[in-house]
Order: structure tokens, then C-alpha cells, then sequence
């Protein structure tokens, strides 16, 4: 796929059709791939890299791309096309600048589970049937394949593309995933269990902002944490109030349009599950609104900026779920 | 040397911290290693290194610097530093050892900042060599030897013992008041281990990687360089990298009325971010490209022409691991080097 | 929170109303000289669109160890549909402080007209009220604004 991907986008770049092309950059070791630009054949030859570790999502840097003079080429996963249309509804991303080639998706996996298992000296990671055999420099290292497979690729949601202008691969399906359990399993705890849970979570907190900066939700120009104007300043979590402060608000910021896409998880470097935050919106939005899945197409009004004279009352959240 | 046997290390753990705070790494169920303080019981974690740094421990996140109390016209100041109670940092890496040297450059040079050195006086570093280096590790770069970590008192593990050695007064200190629980030991497995540590040192895929034409001479040159476009293209200025960073070291300070008077403190701050270094007309690094080159230029560059040649990285590796997407300064040390 | 000349715990209660409903509705229930609890501190708001959930949070890291928001009946808004809004907005909020473990009871909507001065007070007797049940504020709280 990777060598089908680099030709297709080194003819596009030839006949003129785009004149840069964002996908993925090789690293020093076979797990830290950047999102990166390239601009010509040779580049793309010496650098780009599609495999199991080039699970970032680039949709997020098209909101800057595409107000530069000509086409980009952009290569989308399933979940990074919803991430996309979100992004044209808001009027962020230009599509007439923008290539799309639908790519297919994963699971892709995260170097930071193999790692969690003791695993170190990682120089290389090949599937073998189901088994990921791991070339290190203390000698080969094996786990099973599904246990280094990144958080976000756990409960896919779909490998149908929701936008492209060329497909590359087979097309996929939406699928059944059970992305809502473990939200499901926090809503039938009590309010202690749950207050103690998010409170070990929360607490590894650093305010890294990589949440936030990953989110293709996140894209204001000028964060309100950011913001000495906007009275809620916020650069470092002091206490427990700051800590649930700073996810509170920037789940609801982006309730009804986050996309699930999981870039938050993982790339937090203290592996807190942002993601059962943003999903409890959803999960919320799908019960009492109707489902609604973001980034499904370019025109459907986002439940919070949308209402029904019938809409359920606050006291709901009284009469569900666990005390 | 004197040594403990692994097997009593937790009483070891008990009788140090029955006289003081000991805080040493232990893992978390979600697969990382932090620094808590000891409990009976606790496991030290044998993690190569933990998310955080040591640095926590001498200048953390957020700081309480000075509260004011408003009475009318009349401004209340009032003292909130505390007397510091002596604490222990074991398990500490070389790396992050190393760490504390770059950060003392930084709040031990005139004006002395009071706070940091407080906490600083009060700390033992008990540092734990490393036996089994990560792919993300170039400590070796910046002349720190895993293998013989500086503190103030260093351990060594050969696989059943962990064998300690003082590195200065403070660090004899902390032995003489274990002495009973050690005895002495043959170190002659240590050698074994010491040595095959430092065969993979050489195999390490970034042993290679050199400071030479790194420092203040060719400050210019880089900072003009084309390369900071493609460098900095992909990053997202979020501040991972300066807060999982054992030598970042610059902080903000805030106000925050807490309704009945004003708490002034200091938190970490990151050069990445947009409202970072605010000068009266904002903050002068308009772009991302700007900010990340200051991040580099200044760990690689000015840090050193400042401090002797001593450069602003350990070689700990966390960037490497951590930055979500994947940029660090051995990147930017290979496409920026002007040989 | 507060204490009474009994030491008891006595709840702060922030309310959100709105100028045009909730908070005439206050008014009507003052001339009429009910009587509702003196914990209850009304923040005057256009409309209950305009509270942010940010104020919400604010006001637990304030003090407060109750927030009720009260606004014109679904249908009846000044702003014709910023009622409407506001009800999605903090059912949902209102659901994201339940799953975080922040006690249910500590957070109401209630729509107040404009000639609901009973049902004001009686609102805000009940939810001070059950407030007080809880005790104070723990969950939510910022330990810095706790009067020492």
C-alpha cells in the first residue's frame, strides 16, 4: 500500500493536479512517524511512510494548508474523514484546495503498549499471524498482536470513508463497535466509585495541552485557557477543581462535534482515557437527541446548536443511570 | 561496596522513611511508572525511567510564591514559603541526575531563587544506575555515564543485590543512617552487569549522535537556518515536550483572587505556547516556526555559550517518546547539524 | 458554605434566573413577602442561554455548594429559542458533572415565570433544602477560595 501510495502521489504532483502532499514522515525508530508535507518525488521516496504505526490524524493541518496557494494531496483514514467533513462544516478547511484519497485504515498500533508490557530496545515490530514479533536489542520479544493495537483502533467505528475524491483500497463498512461499554460501565457505578475514578485519572494530569492541540474539534484560534481576556486563564492545574475544570470544558467544547476520532488518548502522555469523556457526550447526544454521528457529512446541524420544542428536561439526568 | 539484598529492599524503604519523606518510582495500572511517596508496601518500580521528571521534586508544577490580604487601603503580605522537612528521592536515573546540575545553573545563580533552593538543600538524590538502556536513550551524547549516575549517593543493581556508593557528604549521610540493614559485597557481578550495559550503549541506534558542532559558535548560521520550516511544520505547539522535560526550567507567575485575598504563584510555562514570554505588546514569537526554533536554539545553542559548554538535554529519551507527534531533538539535531 | 448561630451547615446557593422570567418571578415572590431561604444568591442573567458552563464551575470553585439555573417555560423565551438551547446545553453539562461523581442534587433547572413568585420560592426552599442534605461542597471545590 505504502509503495501504491507514493506512486499515485508522485503522478498527481507530476501532472500538476496538486502541487504538495501531507501524509506521513519516517523517524529515527519504526514507531515515531511526524505528519509532514512533502513537495516533491524525491522527498516522498527518501520519507514517506504508511504502516502500522501512522495513526496520527493529519485533517487538523489542512485548517492551515489549504489557505496556502494551491492543491494538497491528502491521504485519509476512515476516521480522519469524518474528522475532515466536520472540519469543512465549520468552514475551516477550503475542500477546493484539498485532494482527498480515501487509505485504508487500521488497526494501527501504539508503541507505548508494546512498551507498557517491559518490552524495551525497540528496533523493529512485524504481525506474524496474530503475533507481533518485536526485534529489540536484548533479542526478539513477543505479544499478542491485539494488545499493542492503540486505544482509539480498539472500538472502531467505521472503515467506510465518509469523503473522498479517489479511493485506494477496498471500501469498508460502518461497523458495530463497543466503543459506549466502558462508558456504560462508569454510568452503573456510583457516584463515589465514579468521583474516585476520575479523580486517579485526572490527577496524573500535566496540562500538556496535547489533547488539545491534537483535537481537530479543538481548533480555535485563541484557546479561552489561553486567553488573559477571557477571565479563565489557565496555564497549570493547582488543585483537583482545575484539573476537572480544564476536561469538563473542553469535552463540552467540542460535545456534538468531536468525531471519536481517539488522537486525544493517544497522545496523552500519561495515558489518562480523555476519550470516555467525549464519548459520555456522545453516548448522551445519541439517547436524548437522536443518534447523531459527527463528521458523517457536511450539512446536519450539530446537536448543541440545534433544538426540538419536545426535548427532554435537565431532571432526566436525575431519574438515570446509578446514584 | 555495601550492599542489601533486593529480597529486604522494602525494609530498607520502612527504615528510611520512618526518619523522612521517600519517594521513589512505582508503577501505575496503566502501564507507566510515577514518583509517589513511599507507603509500606510499595514496590519500586523497575521501570527504566518515569513519565515525569525528577525535577518535580526541586521545582513543581505549581508553586505558592507570596498571598496578599487587602484591608481597606491597606495591602497585608504574607510569607506562605515554609520550612522545607528533609525528604529522599531514590531510584533517581542518570539522566535526570544529571538534570538537577542544569537546573541549579539556572535558580542557584544570582539572585538565588529561594524556593527552588529550599526544596534543593532538603533532597537526598539517591541515583540508580541503569542496567537495560532504551532505543530512545542518548545520555552518552551529553557525557552522562548510565552506568555510574552522579546524586548524592548512587546504587547499583547486579540482578540480586543493589550495592550503594556516596558521591559526597550528603550522600554518605544517607548511608551511615542504613548502615545497619548493609552489609558488605562482592562487586564482581556488578562489573559483568556494568559492562554488557555499556555494550548496548554502543549498539544504541542514536550512540552515534554528537554535540561537536553544537554550542555559541555557529549561532547564526542556525538560527538562519531553512531547516526550522520543515522542522517545525508538523508541531503543535501544545508544551509536551517542555513538561515532560527534565531541564525545562521557565515558569509564569500568576495571580488568582481567591475571593478573600490573592494567592501569587508560579506554574510551568512553555515556550511553545502563543501567550508565552507576553511583552507589552504580546508575546514577540508571532509563529509556530519562531517558537519551536527558540526551543532548540536555546537547548543547543545559548544554554551552552551561557553555561561553559554545558548543554540544555540529558538524553533521557521522554521527548522522543511522548511528543504526539513525534518530533524531538534528535530530529532536529540531524537535520540541523552544519558539520 | 456557612454556618448558622447554631453552627449548623448552611448551604450557598448561586441562581442563575433570568431577567425576564425568573427573575420578575423573584421579584413577585419578594412582594408578596414569601419568604425563601437567604442562602439563595441570584445572578441576574438575560436570558438562561447566557450562562456559560464555565459560570457553573465557577461558582463550585467559589463557594457555592448549590447551583440552580432558572429560566422562561420552553416556548415562552424572550429570545423566542434561547431557552431551547440553554435545556440541551445543561442537560447535558448537568450529565458530565453526574458521571464525574459530583452529586445530582447539587445542580437544578427550573423554569419560572414571570407570575410564579410561589413557585420561586418554593423552588428555591426545596433545592436549599436538599442542598443541605448533601453537606458542603467537597467534590468541587478549589481549596484555595475556602474561607479559613
Amino acid at each position: 500500500m505504502q509503495e501504491a501510495m507514493i506512486k499515485r502521489a508522485k503522478e498527481l504532483l507530476a501532472d500538476g493536479s496538486v502541487n504538495r502532499v501531507i501524509g506521513w514522515k519516517r523517524g529515527e525508530f519504526v514507531y515515531d512517524v511526524t505528519p509532514a508535507v512533502f513537495d516533491s518525488a524525491e522527498e516522498l521516496d527518501a520519507d514517506f511512510v504508511y504502516d502500522d504505526f501512522t495513526a496520527a490524524n493529519v485533517s487538523k493541518y489542512l485548517i492551515k494548508e489549504t489557505k496556502k496557494e494551491g492543491k494538497i494531496l491528502a491521504f485519509l483514514k476512515p476516521c480522519d474523514t469524518y474528522s475532515f467533513n466536520q472540519l469543512i462544516k465549520e468552514h475551516r478547511i477550503v475542500r477546493e484546495n484539498v485532494y482527498v484519497i480515501g487509505i485504508p485504515g487500521g488497526p494501527k498500533l501504539d508503541a507505548e503498549k508494546i512498551k507498557a508490557k517491559g518490552i524495551t530496545g525497540i528496533l523493529g515490530a512485524k504481525n506474524d499471524n496474530g503475533t507481533l514479533r518485536i526485534e529489540t536489542l536484548y533479542g526478539e520479544e513477543t505479544m499478542p498482536y491485539y494488545e499493542a493495537v492503540s486505544v482509539k483502533c480498539e472500538s472502531c467505528k467505521s472503515k467506510k470513508h465518509m469523503v473522498y475524491d479517489e479511493l485506494m483500497g477496498e471500501e469498508g463498512d460502518i461497523l458495530q463497535s463497543n466503543r459506549f461499554d466502558m462508558v456504560e460501565k462508569l454510568e452503573n457505578m456510583t457516584a463515589q466509585e465514579r468521583y474516585d475514578f476520575w479523580r486517579e485519572q485526572l490527577s496524573k494530569c500535566i496540562r500538556c495541552n496535547a489533547c488539545r492541540n491534537v483535537c481537530p474539534a479543538c481548533s480555535c484560534e485563541k484557546c479561552i485557557f489561553d486567553n488573559p481576556d477571557s477571565g479563565f486563564e489557565n496555564k497549570a492545574a493547582v488543585d483537583s477543581f482545575e484539573e476537572n475544570m480544564f476536561h469538563i470544558i473542553r469535552a463540552f467544547h467540542v460535545a456534538g462535534r468531536c468525531t471519536d476520532c481517539g488522537e486525544c488518548s493517544r497522545v496523552c502522555p500519561q495515558n489518562i482515557p480523555l476519550h470516555l469523556l467525549n464519548r459520555k457526550f456522545i453516548k448522551d447526544i445519541n439517547s436524548l437527541y437522536g443518534e447523531y454521528q459527527a463528521g458523517e457529512d457536511t450539512t446536519s446541524r450539530a446537536p448543541l446548536t440545534n433544538y426540538t420544542t419536545d426535548d427532554c428536561e435537565p431532571s432526566i439526568v436525575h431519574e438515570r443511570g446509578v446514584e | 561496596m555495601l550492599k542489601i539484598s533486593k529480597s529486604k529492599l522494602n525494609e530498607l524503604f520502612d527504615a528510611v522513611s520512618a526518619k523522612q519523606a521517600l519517594y521513589l518510582p512505582v508503577d501505575r495500572n496503566d502501564g507507566a511508572a510515577e514518583y509517589k511517596k513511599y507507603e509500606s508496601g510499595m514496590t519500586m518500580s523497575s521501570a527504566l525511567n518515569t513519565v515525569r521528571s525528577a525535577k518535580d521534586f526541586f521545582f513543581p508544577q505549581t508553586e505558592n510564591l507570596v498571598d496578599f490580604k487587602m484591608e481597606g487601603k491597606n495591602i497585608e503580605v504574607i510569607d506562605v514559603r515554609e520550612e522545607s522537612e528533609d525528604f529522599v528521592i531514590f531510584g533517581v536515573r542518570a539522566c535526570d541526575a544529571r538534570s538537577f546540575t542544569i537546573l541549579d545553573k539556572v535558580f542557584l545563580a544570582e539572585p538565588v531563587d529561594s524556593y527552588y533552593k529550599n526544596r534543593r538543600d532538603h533532597g537526598t538524590v539517591v541515583t540508580m544506575a541503569c542496567t537495560r538502556p532504551a532505543e530512545t536513550c542518548f545520555c552518552k551524547t551529553f557525557g552522562i555515564d548510565p552506568t555510574v549516575p552522579e546524586g548524592d549517593a548512587a546504587c547499583f543493581d547486579d540482578g540480586e543485590n543493589i550495592f550503594f556508593l556516596a558521591n559526597n557528604d550528603k550522600g554518605q549521610a544517607f548511608i551511615d543512617s542504613i548502615a545497619s540493614l548493609l552489609e558488605e559485597g562482592d562487586a564482581a557481578k556488578l562489573c559483568e552487569v556494568q559492562e554488557k550495559a555499556r555494550a548496548i550503549m554502543e549498539k544504541l541506534p542514536l550512540a552515534k549522535l554528537s554535540t561537536e558542532n553544537f554550542g555559541g559558535d555557529k549561532l547564526t548560521e542556525y538560527f538562519n537556518s531553512e531547516k526550522w520550516a520543515d522542522l517545525s511544520e508538523a508541531c503543535l505547539g501544545c508544551g509536551t515536550c517542555t513538561f515532560v522535560c527534565p531541564t525545562c526550567q521557565c515558569y509564569d507567575i500568576k495571580d488568582f483572587n481567591t475571593g478573600h485575598g490573592i494567592k501569587r504563584f508560579r506554574c510551568w510555562d512553555s515556550c511553545m505556547y502563543s501567550d508565552f514570554t507576553k511583552m507589552a505588546h504580546g508575546n514577540p514569537r508571532l509563529t509556530q516556526l519562531e517558537r519551536f526554533r527558540q526551543r532548540f536554539m536555546h537547548k543547543l545553542v545559548y544554554f551552552p555559550a551561557n553555561n561553559n559548554g554545558e548543554f540544555g538535554c540529558v538524553g533521557c529519551g521522554r521527548c522522543l517518546s511522548k511528543c504526539p507527534i513525534s518530533m524531538n531533538i534528535v530530529k532536529v539535531m540531524k537535520a540541523l547539524e552544519v558539520k | 458554605m456557612q454556618v448558622n448561630e447554631n453552627k449548623e451547615f448552611e448551604p450557598v446557593i448561586v441562581a442563575f434566573c433570568c431577567n425576564w422570567c425568573s427573575y420578575a418571578g423573584a421579584d413577585l415572590s419578594g412582594t408578596n413577602r414569601l419568604n425563601y431561604p437567604t442562602n439563595v444568591k441570584i445572578i441576574r442573567v438575560p436570558c438562561s442561554c447566557r450562562v456559560n458552563p464555565m459560570f457553573i464551575l465557577r461558582a463550585f470553585q467559589r463557594g457555592a455548594d448549590g447551583v440552580i439555573i432558572c429560566g422562561c417555560h420552553p416556548g415562552d423565551c424572550h429570545y423566542t429559542s434561547g431557552n431551547y438551547y440553554a435545556r440541551r446545553r445543561i442537560t447535558l453539562l448537568y450529565s458530565m458533572l453526574d458521571y464525574l461523581g459530583i452529586e445530582r442534587n447539587r445542580t437544578r433547572l427550573e423554569w419560572v415565570s414571570a407570575a410564579e413568585g410561589a413557585k420561586f420560592a418554593e423552588t428555591m426552599q426545596k433545592f436549599t433544602a436538599d442542598v443541605k442534605k448533601l453537606g458542603p461542597n467537597r467534590r468541587l471545590e478549589d481549596l484555595r477560595c475556602r474561607k479559613q
